[in-house]
C-alpha cells in the first residue's frame, strides 16, 4: 500500500464573490522510502498542496490517504497529532528558536507528545539526532552562532527526532549557497537511503530537484509531469 | 507538554528581553509591593493602636453600686455602697477570667507642700494590683505593695502635673506631702500618661493605698479642715436602706484588713487577660456579685458593669477602613500593571508568531500554545509579585525606621498578593494566549 494517496484533491481560495483556483484535482501516489521533488514556477500550487500533503491545511474537496488513514477531515488538534507524529518540516528560513541551544530546538517537537520520554530519554534522542548530522560538537551553540549549513542541519534533526515517516523540506536550499546546500542534500539522501524516510523536496531550483528520484511538475494547479529518474 | 518544560520554556522566553520584561512586571512590582506595605502598616498600626487602647484600660472593667431611689428621688448610679472588698475577693475566687480585681476611692482635696498647694484632679486608692490595672507605669521609686495596703501605710504615688506644681522639679521621692492635712510619704512618680479622651489631665493624680484612703482622707473627716470637700456621699448613704441586701459592712476583724468603719468602696476596677474576653467576664462577674450580695432571681443587679468594649470597636474599624481604602487604592494600581502585561504579552504573540507557527508545524496543538502564553504572563506575574513582596517589606521596614511607624510582617498579606498576581496573569494573559492560540499555522509560518 502507498503511504500517500491523493485522489482528485482541490483546493478553491474563496476571496468575495471570487472562487480562485489553486489546486485543480490532483492525485497522486506516494511510495514509502521514495524521494521525490515538487517543481513548479511560483503560483503553481506547489507551496498549497506541500501545506495539504503536510497536514497544515485542509484540502476543499478530495480524499487524502496517509499511512492507510484518510485524513482529510481531520479537526487541528487531530492534524496536530499527524504532524507532530508522522511528518517532519524542514524550512527555507530554519525557523530555529533564538536564544535557545541547539539541542533544545531539537527536542523542542518531544515535548508535545512525548509522554512517555523522561528528561533524560529526550536529550539522549536529541543527541543522537545531532551526532547524525554532524553537529556533536555544536549542541550547546545558540542558531545567532551557527552558520546557515548548520542551522538547516539543526532543523532537518529537530524534523527527525520524532522518527517521522514523511519529511517535508521546503525550500531547504533556498538560503544557502550551493557548497551547504550540496551537503544538505546529501545528509537528505542518506536519510532516505539509511532510514527509509520518505521525503518530499519543494523547489523551483531544477538542480536541487534532480538529487530526487522522481520529480512531480505543477502548472497552474495541476500535475504537468511525473518522471521517475534513473540513476 | 510537561509542566517542567512549560514553565522552562516560559522562563527561557521571559529571558529573551529581561529589559522588557523588568519593565513590564514593574506594573505589577509596584501593585504588590503598595499592598505588602499598606498591609504591614496597617497591621503595625492596629497593633499599635490596640496596645494604647489597652494602656487606656480597655481590658478592664467598672463595677459601680447601683442606683438608690429614696423618697422618689433617684440617685444616680454609684450611691448605693454595697460594693465591698468581700466581693473583690468574690470575684477573684470564682471567675476564671478575671486577671485582677481592685477596689478604688476617689476623693478630692487639698495637697501641701512646703509653701504651696495644690487641689489635684483625683486622689485615688487602690490595692497593689491598681497601677497594672489602670495601666500606669512607674518612672521613678517603688510601687504600692500589697505590705502598704494591708497596713493603711500613708505612702503614695505622684503624678507629673503635681510633680510640676508642687515640687519644682525636685525629687518628689521620700518626700512628706500632707494631703487634707494628713503626712503621706511620696514612694514614687508615675509615668506621664497625658489628656485622656474628654481632656482631663490624667497626670494630675495621687495614688494611695486604697486602706489609707478609706481610713485617713475619708472617714476620717472629723480631723481634717478640708473634708468638706471630699466626696463624702457614700458614707451618708450608708447609713440608709441599702443595709437590707444582706451585705456585711462591719466585716469581722481580720488579720490582713485593719478594723474600718465602713469597708465599702467607690467602684471595683477589673482586668481580664485580653479585650475579647470581656463578654465572658462580665458574666461571670454578674454571676459572683448577685451570689454575694444574696440577690434573689427576681431581684434586679445592684450595680453597674461598665467596659471600653464599644469605643476599641470604634477605633479598630475605623483603622480597618483606612487600610481597606489604601488597599482599593493599590488594587488599582495592580490592575493598571496587568493591562501592562496584556500590552506586552499581545506584542510577544505578534513578535513571535513564526515561533507559533513552527510549533505548531510540530504539533503543537491550539491548548498547548494557550498553556504556553499563559504560563508565561502567570510566571512573569508571580515573578513581579515576589520582587513586589521584597520591595514592599523593604518600604514597610525602612519606613518603620526613618518615620518610627510601627510595623508587622503580615503572612495573609503576602500569600494573598501571590494569588493576586497569578490571579492578574491568567486574566490578562488570557486574550494575548487565545490569540495566539488560534493563528493559523501556515499564515503565521509566513509571517515576516
Amino acid at each position: 500500500m502507498s503511504l500517500i494517496t491523493l485522489k482528485d484533491i482541490r483546493k478553491t481560495y474563496i476571496m468575495g464573490d471570487i472562487k480562485l483556483p489553486v489546486l485543480k484535482g490532483i492525485s497522486l501516489n506516494v511510495e514509502k522510502g521514495e524521494m521525490l521533488a515538487l517543481t513548479g514556477v511560483s503560483g503553481s500550487g506547489k507551496s498549497t498542496l506541500m501545506n495539504i500533503l503536510g497536514c497544515l491545511d485542509r484540502p476543499t474537496s478530495g480524499e487524502y490517504w496517509l499511512d492507510g488513514k484518510e485524513i482529510s477531515n481531520l479537526d487541528n488538534d487531530g492534524r496536530a497529532d499527524v504532524r507532530n507524529k508522522k511528518i517532519g518540516f524542514v524550512f527555507q528560513n530554519f525557523n530555529l528558536l533564538a536564544r535557545t541551544s541547539a539541542l533544545e530546538n531539537v527536542i523542542m517537537p518531544l515535548g508535545y507528545t512525548a509522554a512517555h520520554m523522561t528528561e533524560r530519554q529526550m536529550i539522549e534522542a536529541g543527541k543522537t539526532m545531532l551526532e547524525r548530522v554532524g553537529l556533536a560538537d555544536r549542541m550547546d551553540h545558540e542558531p545567532s552562532r551557527l552558520s546557515g549549513g548548520q542551522q538547516q542541519r539543526v532543523a532537518i534533526a529537530r524534523a527527525l527526532v520524532n522518527k517521522p515517516q514523511i519529511l517535508f523540506a521546503d525550500e531547504p536550499t533556498g538560503n544557502l549557497d550551493t557548497h551547504m546546500s550540496d551537503e544538505i542534500l546529501k545528509i537528505f539522501r542518506e536519510i532516505n537511503e539509511r532510514d527509509g524516510v520518505t521525503i518530499v523536496l519543494v523547489t523551483h531550483e531544477m538542480d536541487v530537484a534532480h538529487s530526487a528520484k522522481r520529480i512531480i511538475k505543477l502548472k497552474d494547479g495541476e500535475i504537468s509531469d511525473d518522471t521517475v529518474l534513473e540513476k | 507538554m510537561k509542566k517542567l518544560r512549560v514553565i522552562k520554556s516560559a522562563l527561557t522566553a521571559i529571558c529573551r528581553n529581561p529589559t522588557r520584561t523588568f519593565l513590564t512586571t514593574l506594573g505589577i512590582v509596584i501593585g504588590i509591593a503598595a499592598v505588602i506595605a499598606l498591609m504591614e502598616i496597617g497591621n503595625g498600626a492596629q497593633e499599635t493602636l490596640q496596645k494604647n487602647i489597652a494602656a487606656m484600660g480597655v481590658n478592664t472593667m467598672r463595677i459601680f453600686p447601683g442606683t438608690v431611689t429614696r423618697s422618689g428621688v433617684n440617685t444616680g448610679t454609684g450611691a448605693r455602697a454595697n460594693l465591698t472588698m468581700k466581693d473583690a475577693e468574690a470575684i477573684l475566687k470564682n471567675c476564671d477570667h478575671v486577671e485582677a480585681v481592685s477596689p478604688v476611692l476617689w476623693v478630692r482635696g487639698q495637697l501641701i507642700y512646703g509653701g504651696k498647694n495644690w487641689n489635684p484632679y483625683s486622689i485615688n486608692g487602690g490595692n497593689e494590683d491598681f497601677l497594672e490595672i489602670s495601666g500606669w507605669q512607674i518612672e521613678e521609686g517603688e510601687p504600692i505593695s500589697s505590705m502598704h495596703v494591708r497596713r493603711g501605710s500613708k505612702v503614695c504615688l505622684v503624678g507629673s502635673t503635681i510633680v510640676r506644681e508642687l515640687f519644682d522639679g525636685e525629687n518628689p521621692i521620700g518626700k512628706d506631702l500632707r494631703i487634707q492635712n494628713v503626712m503621706f510619704r511620696v514612694i514614687g512618680v508615675l509615668k506621664t500618661k497625658g489628656a485622656n479622651m474628654m481632656g482631663m489631665d490624667q497626670d494630675d493624680c495621687v495614688i494611695a493605698p486604697w486602706t489609707a484612703v478609706k481610713m485617713r482622707l475619708r472617714g476620717a473627716g472629723s480631723s481634717s479642715i478640708v473634708s468638706a470637700n471630699t466626696v463624702t456621699s457614700t458614707t451618708t448613704l450608708s447609713a440608709s436602706s441599702t443595709y437590707t441586701t444582706g451585705v456585711t459592712f462591719y466585716p469581722e476583724a481580720s488579720s490582713t484588713l485593719p478594723p474600718v468603719r465602713f469597708s465599702n468602696v467607690d467602684s471595683l476596677i477589673v482586668s481580664v487577660p485580653s479585650a475579647d474576653m470581656l463578654g465572658i467576664a462580665t458574666e461571670e462577674i454578674i454571676a459572683a456579685l448577685r451570689e454575694s450580695h444574696k440577690l434573689l432571681p427576681e431581684n434586679e443587679d445592684d450595680f453597674r458593669i461598665r467596659t471600653m468594649a464599644e469605643f476599641t470597636d470604634f477605633l479598630t474599624s475605623s483603622t480597618k477602613t483606612t487600610t481597606n481604602l489604601l488597599l482599593c487604592v493599590a488594587f488599582v494600581s495592580l490592575l493598571v500593571g496587568g493591562v501592562g502585561i496584556m500590552n506586552i504579552m499581545l506584542v510577544s504573540v505578534t513578535e513571535r508568531t513564526r515561533e507559533i507557527g513552527l510549533r505548531m508545524a510540530v504539533g503543537a496543538k491550539a491548548r498547548d500554545i494557550l498553556r504556553q502564553f499563559l504560563i508565561e504572563s502567570i510566571v512573569i506575574c508571580i515573578l513581579g509579585g515576589i520582587i513586589g513582596i521584597f520591595v514592599g517589606h523593604g518600604m514597610s521596614v525602612a519606613l518603620a525606621k526613618l518615620m518610627g511607624w510601627p510595623t508587622s510582617i503580615s503572612y495573609a498579606a503576602i500569600i494573598l498578593s501571590v494569588g493576586v498576581s497569578a490571579l492578574v496573569g491568567v486574566i490578562f494573559g488570557y486574550y494575548p494566549a487565545w490569540k495566539a492560540a488560534r493563528l493559523d499555522p501556515i499564515e503565521a509560518l509566513r509571517y515576516e
